[in-house]
């Protein structure tokens, strides 16, 4: 069916593809040791954006080489997750500041002014 | 097909991802609190769908495509969703 790949395309896709897979386990480990969940939240940043863009222009290029035609619609993995990547990031944060600020943590004030009730007195830490 | 490198480096990409989500998984079982679980959750669906996409390299079918699109869109209404309930879950109380 298909020709043989050839060397430099073998080697490019399986540079891209370890890359992307040495991102993914390297942000899973700072994952599992960072200390604090603020510092937790970028890995999983990383691997949305490089990592996630390494393994996908590498299955472009292999798959555009084996179908004859460019795949773009690969690329539609990546803009996805470029949107809605940053969305889930921003309402866990949001979350995790409300919650420390309940628990009384040492976290910064809310930018928008206390509210009635509420007791901070908003001294950044 | 004769591809000497992609023999040898998509069987270890797939095994550099199952332990990315299995050290994902030990944060989500022991995460002190429930973002931690969430963020890791999150982590695990991008993570699995990393290891569709290489999968469908590795079987050179590229119908995988669409599951790894459904993968992150489910991961992402999911975490969202958990995300507005841990936010708002405690505003009510």
């Amino acid at each position: 069916m298909t020709p043989d790949l050839p060397l430099w395309l073998d080697v490019l896709v399986s540079v891209l593809i370890l890359a992307g897979a040495g991102i993914a386990l390297t942000a899973s480990i700072g994952l599992l040791a960072l200390p604090s969940f603020f510092k937790r939240v970028h890995p999983p940043a990383t691997i949305a954006t490089l990592g996630c863009w390494c393994i996908l222009l590498g299955a472009l290029a292999y798959f555009s080489w084996q179908d004859g035609t460019p795949m773009l619609r690969l690329l539609l993995i990546a803009l996805f997750m470029a949107t809605t990547v940053p969305i889930t990031s921003i309402f866990l944060l949001r979350a995790a500041l409300f919650r420390a600020r309940r628990a009384g943590e040492n976290v910064p004030a809310t930018l928008s002014g206390p509210r009635p009730g509420a007791t901070e007195t908003g001294e950044p830490g | 097909m004769n591809t000497p490198l992609l023999a040898w480096s998509l069987p270890l990409a797939l095994g550099m991802l199952v332990l990315a989500m299995v050290l994902c998984l030990m944060r989500m079982l022991r995460g002190p609190g429930a973002q931690d679980r969430i963020l890791a959750l999150d982590t695990i669906y991008i993570n699995a769908m990393l290891l569709i996409l290489v999968l469908g390299v590795y079987w050179r079918s590229s119908n995988y495509f669409e599951a790894a699109l459904l993968i992150a869109l489910l991961g992402f209404i999911g975490s969202t969703a958990l995300a507005k309930f841990l936010l708002r879950g405690e505003v009510i109380e």
